[in-house]
């Protein structure tokens, strides 16, 4: 694996590509197990591991790894208290999941010569439409046809509802896409702007020492944003519940 | 004492834990690690979303008026239409997210925007 991406091209978008690893077709459609597959597995196997072994204990006092399982455990409960309220501990299961499996995945992609599952759109916009498809029949089995009342705001002339009903409408369809776009340029625009920085090190010799620091500098930074994507995806799925749940 | 009879013991700290958890959504935004998270994580994550939040809606609304187009084949016109709604979604998204209405759809009533305003305080037990 390690030698894949050295052997072919030094473009700063090589490190995107899909690779086959078992190559498998049901039907005529290509199911092979990818690179892509490769890490979704690793960062489900490594947040089971995590949490399973964190647990493992169950102290009253808790050790390190018990600590930081029950940390996201807070962070994610927090979350959902403060943007959803008690209803909203019903969902805590999903979210928790969707956070740690951005999370997982957003980590994983900063080890070098890995996968960042979370640089395709597809599978951000997967994500992104489970929780919009979810939140809508939520909110349909919750207030019924009153659901579309989220479509007319309260105290719009009835000569501009022609107009408003419409741009709430593209503006409540545009969630899933701006949720899965935000997750998805954040990964590929940091990682992409990584390589380029780090492929000017070896060019520039004895100067490559700037593109070096700048190289750390961004590791760091690509780490805060593995978090902070990880969150604004956990927060803003929060946010749309609790939409759904209590509409205005 | 305590190890001859455990029980007792433990549900007495159950019970006490449980009070102290109802009571906790209404001091739950003044804890200490609340505001220093909020500032940092949501200042940088709200900065994040603004720029997508405008340009998913104008690309949803194109979209959706490319396709009517090629269905209806009415072209360019529900495009140029639907570029238009869609920008006004984008701006209205934005707006909403700057002004602190979060991404609710529609807007709120009077009585709710004083709720939204101080939302992480007030949402878990005004909203039931």
């Amino acid at each position: 694996m390690a030698d894949a991406a050295a052997g072919e091209s030094h473009s700063p978008l090589a490190q995107f590509m899909i690779k086959k690893i078992i190559p498998f077709e049901v039907g005529g459609v290509d199911v092979s197990y990818t690179n892509s597959a490769l890490a979704m597995t690793a960062a489900v196997v490594a947040v089971s591991v995590f949490l399973i072994f964190g647990m493992r204990r169950g102290a009253l006092v808790p050790g390190r790894w018990q600590l930081l399982a029950e940390m996201g455990y807070e962070f994610v409960a927090n979350m959902i208290r403060d943007n959803v309220g008690q209803e909203g501990r019903r969902y805590f299961p999903f979210i928790f999941s969707l956070f740690m499996f951005i999370f997982a995945g957003n980590l994983i992609g900063m080890i070098p010569y890995s996968f960042t599952y979370t640089s395709h759109l597809i599978v951000t916009f997967g994500l992104a439409a489970t929780v919009f498809v979810g939140v809508t029949i939520i909110g349909f089995a919750k207030h019924g046809m009153h659901f579309f009342g989220f479509f007319l705001p309260h105290g719009v002339p009835w000569f501009l509802a022609w107009l408003i009903i419409p741009i709430e409408i593209l503006s409540y369809l545009s969630r899933p896409v701006s949720l899965s776009l935000r997750l998805f340029a954040n990964m590929t625009a940091g990682h992409t702007m990584m390589k380029v920085f780090a492929g000017f090190i070896f060019v520039l010799g004895i100067a490559g020492v700037a593109p070096l620091v700048m190289v750390v500098a961004l590791t760091g930074l690509e780490i805060i944003i593995a978090f902070l994507q990880a969150y604004v995806f956990a927060i803003l799925t929060c946010v749309y519940l609790n939409d759904a749940l209590h509409m205005h | 004492m305590t190890d001859k009879k455990p029980s007792p013991c433990l549900e007495d700290l159950d019970a006490r834990l449980r009070r102290a958890h109802e009571r906790r959504p209404d001091q739950g935004a003044d804890n200490d690690q609340g505001p220093n998270r909020g500032s940092i994580g949501a200042g940088l994550g709200f900065a994040l979303r603004i720029g997508i939040e405008l340009v998913a809606a104008l690309a949803v609304g194109v979209a959706i008026g490319y396709g009517l187009d090629r269905w209806l084949g009415t072209a360019p016109w529900l495009m140029v239409v639907f570029f238009f709604l869609g920008s006004a979604a984008g701006f209205l998204n934005v707006y909403r997210a700057v002004s602190g209405y979060g991404y609710a759809a529609g807007y709120s009533r009077d009585s709710d925007r004083d709720k939204k305003g101080s939302q992480r305080e007030s949402s878990p037990d005004s909203d039931k």
